[in-house]
């Protein structure tokens, strides 16, 4: 055991007496995922408002009700230009869509509420194809100011004397309408106008036309009440991962050039069996792995806000299940690498691969499906996917024990294969 | 003793030592000689119980050199060619983890380390890194590292490459001193004066298996006998001395005082660089 023991202490003390090399392999994840996760929203805020320019060419009543309504919408910063301006807006990125009423919209929008044939008025949505994602956003938004104006338009005693009427008219002279539908339409305006004369006869002021029937409360879905995401969360998770596996590569790296100084020699030499030399790999592999995770998250609580919000037990363990993991992936590069430098080429390679599909560098999410469900066999997917449940999901402890049981089984596959591999003679 | 017997071992399709045998005797230095490729490196591994033969036995007093973790191995040290040190890890760092493998450990560890240190002259530099030494410091380290469990055999290959006379001086200072302790020396080298200088025996060795095994001399009268010996004199040798070797019928070609060492020692001193 003092064998053992020496070697494993031996290794730490190494790696932690190089403080250049230790801060770096801190602060560079650290940077990183602070880069990472303002980019990704930041720690918990009020959501940014997405910018769009819109161009009234009509200037109607109904087009000014929809640009003041999209104005007082919280979700949009709104930029007012003429068409060249708002399409030169979103070529740049400066605005996500720019959204254009042509001449006429306002009456023939209220016309065409009334009669299916009509013609429909458009309006046109010039969009960022980088983030069409916003179009939809922008579309649905646009439907409920647009139909509240218009109903508000058609139904508001100041439209009565013009619209309905036009449209009563054009109801009556229809030739091909239904005489029951043309019956029950002009009962609906004889209605509305009562409606609208008794209202102002009361000073009701004017309708309000067609209003969303629902409101709409949005709740996070996280660890509880008051608790609102944290995309640090993830960026650290996420960097934390793959800073961590680029110390696992040098710690496999090293075993290789150990090999080529001769300190393997003088161990192999040594009264120790080929256990204590690699399973003390892998005990002090995992001691530096579970210290610079701890060096990462306490840097993400101090400074950026991340908490655990879920099974703190679950977290050590899904961080120390990793840290193994971690230990046994250099194990398995000291064993299959042949010459330092070439090793290390491949191994970031692999080390990245692994990483972006674990969405480290991006959320999983926004992979498409097949791709999410293959990801399931990337252990990084799972070590990822449990420090974000022990994070800001504030999941119990439960839930870190597939992500623990999957890493526990790559780090035994891993570590069977490298002992297979191992080249022992010299 | 260590006694190696008719070791056999092959790499792929290639015979690399092909039934060497050779002894060290407590109080000896045994040279081992060959060019490169005889099967050095794989007997040295093979002596260690790095490398497991595959025919033929290595013990030390009686007791098998197994490979792992072999009580005997522990009575064995090693001066590999290459510098293995940890950098990073202080001089006396690498020396407690050297001892520790060993088994050595507490008190008796320091004192061992202590003694390490003094003999090969780095008592002062013990808390420094070997990234901050000469190159003639290192190799005295990979010595002291090999020395650390007081093992009753040192092995070395190639100690002395690549650095100055003054440290190969304290070196040889070293494995004398430890001679006159009683400990058994393997030493590996390309260098005839090395040889010449300290080993008491000669094992060469070519194409894996040994061609020649004596002493100095014994080596020597292997070559054929010829009516021209080239005579070396060391001391003082007057005129008179050398009339009466011209009257014997003998000539002196040339004369020269001492090896081009002995001058560069003589003007730059034999203290050590450190």
């Amino acid at each position: 055991m003092k064998p053992f023991l020496a070697l494993a202490r031996a290794d730490i003390a190494m790696y932690l007496s190089n403080r250049r090399a230790l801060v770096v392999t801190l602060a560079a994840p650290i940077l990183i995922a602070a880069f990472f996760g303002a980019v990704l929203g930041g720690a918990p805020k009020k959501p940014s408002r997405v910018p769009i320019a819109v161009v009234d060419q009509d200037g109607s009543a109904v087009s000014k009700r929809i640009v003041a309504a999209m104005k007082v919408d919280s979700t949009f910063l709104v930029e007012d230009t003429d068409e060249p301006g708002a399409v030169e807006l979103v070529r740049k990125g400066k605005a996500r869509a720019g959204v254009v009423f042509g001449p006429g919209f306002g009456d023939a929008a209220a016309k065409a509420l009334f009669r299916p044939g009509a013609k429909k008025p458009g309006i046109t949505v010039h969009y960022d194809p980088s983030q069409a994602v916003t179009l939809s956003l922008v579309k649905g938004l646009l439907s409920q100011h647009v139909m509240g104006a218009v109903s508000t338009a058609a139904f508001g005693p100041d439209a009565t004397g013009r619209v309905m009427g036009e449209t009563r008219r054009d109801v009556e002279a229809s030739s091909d309408m239904d005489e029951r539908t043309r019956r029950d339409l002009l009962a609906l305006f004889d209605s509305v106008e009562r409606i609208q004369a008794r209202e102002g006869n009361a000073g009701a002021g004017a309708m309000p036309g067609f209003t969303m029937p629902f409101e709409t409360r949005e709740v996070e879905a996280t660890a509880g009440a008051n608790r609102r995401y944290n995309a640090y969360a993830h960026s650290f998770a996420g960097m934390g991962v793959q800073f961590v596996l680029f110390m696992g590569i040098e710690f496999g790296i090293a075993v290789l050039l150990m090999r080529r100084t001769g300190i393997w020699k003088r161990l192999r030499a040594a009264p120790v069996t080929r256990a204590t030399l690699l399973g003390s790999r892998i005990v002090s592999g995992s001691a530096i792995a579970a210290i610079l995770m701890a060096g990462i998250y306490a840097a993400a609580i101090a400074g950026f806000g991340v908490r655990i919000e879920g099974s703190i037990a679950g977290f050590a363990g899904v961080l120390l299940a990793f840290s193994l993991f971690t230990a046994t992936f250099g194990l398995l590069i000291a064993a299959v690498g042949r010459t330092p430098e070439a090793t290390r080429g491949i191994a970031i390679v692999a080390t990245l691969v692994l990483v972006m599909l674990g969405g480290a560098w991006v959320p999983t999410f926004v992979f498409p499906e097949w791709l999410q469900s293959a990801t399931l066999v990337v252990p990084t997917r799972w070590a990822i996917d449990g420090l974000e449940a022990m994070t800001w999901r504030g999941s119990g402890f439960d839930a870190a024990l597939a992500p623990i049981g999957v890493m526990l089984a790559f780090s035994a596959a891993f570590a069977a294969i490298a002992v297979k591999a191992f080249n022992w003679e010299e | 003793m260590l006694q190696a017997t008719e070791l056999w071992k092959s790499y792929g399709g290639r015979q690399a030592v092909a039934g060497v045998t050779l002894a060290a005797a407590p109080g000896e230095i045994v040279g081992l000689l060959g060019p490169n490729g005889a099967g050095k490196t794989t007997t040295v591994a093979m002596l260690c119980g790095i490398v497991a033969p595959e025919r033929g036995t290595v013990t030390l007093g009686g007791d098998p050199v197994g490979a792992e973790s072999s009580p005997a191995k522990g009575r064995i040290g090693l001066v590999p060619q290459d510098i293995a040190l940890h950098e990073d890890l202080p001089a006396i760092g690498n020396l407690r983890l050297f001892g520790a493998l060993y088994g050595v450990e507490g008190a008796l560890l320091e004192e061992r380390i202590a003694a390490a240190l003094d003999l090969v002259g780095l008592a002062d530099r013990a808390k420094d890194k070997p990234a901050t030494f000469s190159g003639g410091m290192k190799r005295r380290l990979n010595i002291a590292c090999a020395l650390v469990h007081d093992p009753e055999v040192l092995i070395l290959d190639e100690p002395t490459v690549g650095i100055d006379p003054q440290s190969r001086n304290a070196i040889f200072a070293n494995l004398v001193a430890l001679r006159a302790r009683g400990k058994a020396l393997v030493y590996t080298t390309h260098y005839m004066e090395e040889v010449e200088r300290l080993c008491d025996r000669v094992v060469i060795v070519d194409h894996g298996a040994v061609i020649a095994s004596d002493t100095k001399a014994g080596l020597h009268r292997m070559l054929p006998a010829t009516a021209t010996r080239r005579l070396e004199i060391e001391g003082m040798v007057d005129e008179e001395t050398l009339a009466l070797l011209a009257a014997h019928g003998l000539t002196v070609r040339g004369e020269t005082g001492a090896s081009l060492e002995d001058v560069f020692l003589h003007l730059t001193g034999r203290q050590l660089r450190d």
